[in-house]
């Protein structure tokens, strides 16, 4: 008894020693790159980077196990938000997973609180009986864990020379899916042979709608309610969003309450007066749910200033048709291409790591990358996209190859096109 | 795959019982026996979309003259005065315009949207605080501030559907057609 109180007063005082310790390291550390220092030390440029006094590592303990992961200090990837959407920092990450607080949003109203012990999820119309499934039943029915893009049909930007990939096109973004295949519940119920389509609606403060075809619902379409290994996040449409696998982005409708069978698309605001483009002739294509084939170069972008020698040109691919084949880079305006890297497993409807090894000797050039998917499609250029879709042609579902310019300082920098 | 879910459904309702199929070695059954019927209330509250042929639109009507001063209440802080100032979406435009701001009378194709839209989710700090009477009137208003209804018509849930926009033969279903083509 006595031994015991004596060897636990001595567990004791030592776990206080070590968080003492580690909490005095922390506070020296985080004294140091506070406020006002640590934008002096961790500035845009690295080339202005400040050495900053961190305490040598090797000579005190740091903080103990905690029960939510940190990212370092020295690290702040952030999205850049507007009023209505935060797009991804393209050029920070690596790999294709984006980390789920810095996946891309776009709502309509806002982010809705929504309680999982109350979420349901209503299907009716053209059924034999309406169903309710709560959040539990969605989650006993087998599951299904898929890496897909999801990309806004509005994701593309230009006009200045200092854009970031993020500035371009930050509306994607990519996780590791798990829910419940659509068509997994739509065989809970008797859907009359006379559907044809089904009404996708949310519960934010939008009550955003989409009419989507039914045959995508008997395809690929899922009931999501897990992002990259947890629940979904509330941005992304917590507690359950639909997930159509390779469409645009606003028909994964968020925060889902509601599917209605029907023979005929309802014409809501987001697939009339939103989400459709003006095309050649005066006219304006609607229901345009494929995203084409695309890619960009995440490295080396604004504002990166390029040194001398082998530099490995990195970037994503993706088409909302299927795999992408080939991803070819151009070093010289577009003059010659050449096959890059591509990073297995190559995913279908997924961003795709594509590098390749070059040697910049000095020159100024410019820089380029074009996808191609497994149905035979080609990246267009901004050129070919007017040509297709006239003059006046609408701002969604714009996919052209983009180039980055390299000065003889090594400055890079965006090089934008404008159509009107 | 489907192929096998089809002959498995066509078993099942054969046999007029739940019966399982072979998945990749694992049982499966069609149908699981999760969730519960929905009641009728619990439809009705939910079911608020309006379709282009009219079904869905509630008792009520409006006219432009009922809908101006919900308007100027309601919605010109936003939309503007004229309901083109803004500062955000402006919902009078110049007729066949494409080109120009998506208003209602340029880019809209169907009347009916404009309720189920305003019913739904305006205004934008308070949305579904409107009553159908309301919105009947605000449609209406907005229609002849376009210059597609005029002042004296009545806006219900019998001549809103009836009403033909004038961007609606712009509209067309989208024709990219695969393959290699850019389009």
């Amino acid at each position: 008894m006595e031994e015991k109180k004596t060897s636990d007063k001595k567990k004791i005082s030592r776990r206080r020693l070590l968080a003492g310790a580690a909490s005095a390291a922390t506070i020296a550390l985080f004294r140091t790159v506070s406020g006002q220092t640590i934008h002096a030390a961790v500035p845009a440029n690295p080339a202005q980077a400040v050495p900053l006094n961190v305490p040598d590592p090797t000579k005190r303990p740091g903080p103990p196990p905690g029960t939510l992961g940190k990212r370092s200090p020295f690290e702040h990837p952030v999205k850049k938000p507007s009023d209505i959407s935060s797009r991804t920092p393209l050029q920070d990450l690596y790999g294709t997973i984006t980390p789920s607080d810095l996946h891309f949003e776009r709502h309509h109203a806002g982010v809705p609180l929504i309680d999982p012990a109350r979420y349901e999820l209503l299907i009716h119309g053209m059924v034999d009986k309406p169903m309710v499934f709560t959040l539990s039943d969605l989650k006993r029915f087998p599951a299904v864990s898929r890496i897909y893009f999801i990309e806004c049909s509005g994701n593309f930007r230009t006009g200045k020379e200092t854009m970031t990939p993020q500035d371009i096109c930050g509306l994607t973004s990519q996780s590791e899916w798990t829910g419940v295949m659509l068509s997994t519940l739509f065989r809970e119920l008797d859907i009359s042979p006379k559907a044809s389509w089904f009404l996708a609606e949310g519960s934010d403060a939008a009550v955003m709608t989409r009419s989507i075809p039914l045959q995508k619902a008997w395809e690929d379409a899922m009931i999501v309610y897990a992002q990259n290994g947890e629940a979904i996040r509330p941005e992304q449409g917590y507690p359950a969003r639909l997930l159509l696998p390779g469409w645009e982005g606003n028909t994964s409708i968020k925060w889902i309450r509601r599917i209605e069978l029907t023979d005929r698309p309802f014409m809501t605001r987001e697939e009339t007066s939103k989400y459709t483009e003006p095309v050649r002739n005066g006219k304006i294509r609607q229901f345009s749910f494929e995203m084409d084939a695309r890619s960009i170069i995440t490295f080396p972008a604004y504002p990166v200033q390029l040194e001398r020698g082998w530099v490995e040109i990195r970037g994503i691919a993706w088409s909302g048709r299927g795999k992408i084949t080939k991803v070819e880079v151009s070093v010289d305006a577009g003059k010659s291409w050449h096959p890059a890297r591509l990073q297995e497993p190559v995913l279908d409807k997924a961003h795709t790591c594509f590098r390749w090894l070059w040697q910049w000797k000095g020159e100024e050039t410019e820089i380029l990358s074009r996808a191609l998917d497994e149905t035979g499609y080609t990246q267009p250029t901004l050129g070919q996209l007017i040509a297709a879709r006239g003059e006046d042609m609408g701002g969604y579902h714009l996919n052209p190859v983009t180039a980055w310019r390299i000065k003889r300082d090594g400055t890079v920098l965006f090089r934008p096109e404008k159509w009107k | 795959m489907k192929a096998v879910l089809l002959i498995g459904a066509v078993l099942c309702l054969l046999a007029g019982g739940l019966c399982l199929l072979a998945s990749g070695g694992m049982d499966r059954p069609v149908r699981f026996g999760f969730g519960h019927p929905a009641t009728k209330q619990q439809v009705k509250v939910l079911d608020i979309s309006i379709r282009p042929d009219g079904k869905g639109l509630p008792a009520g009507s409006g006219t432009s003259r009922s809908g101006l001063p919900v308007y100027m209440i309601k919605c010109a802080a936003c939309h503007g005065r004229t309901g083109r100032e803004g500062p955000y979406a402006p919902l009078v435009g110049i007729l066949g315009d494409t080109t120009k701001a998506k208003t209602i009378g340029n880019y809209w194709p169907y009347a009916t949207t404009v309720f189920d839209y305003i019913r739904r989710a305006m205004p934008y700090n308070a949305p579904g605080s409107l009553s159908a009477e309301e919105v009947y009137g605000l449609t209406a208003y907005l229609l002849q501030a376009n210059r597609i209804i005029d002042s004296n018509t009545l806006i219900n849930a019998v001549s809103l559907p009836k009403v033909v926009m004038p961007a609606m033969k712009f509209f067309v279903p989208d024709d990219r057609r695969g393959g290699p083509e850019v389009r």
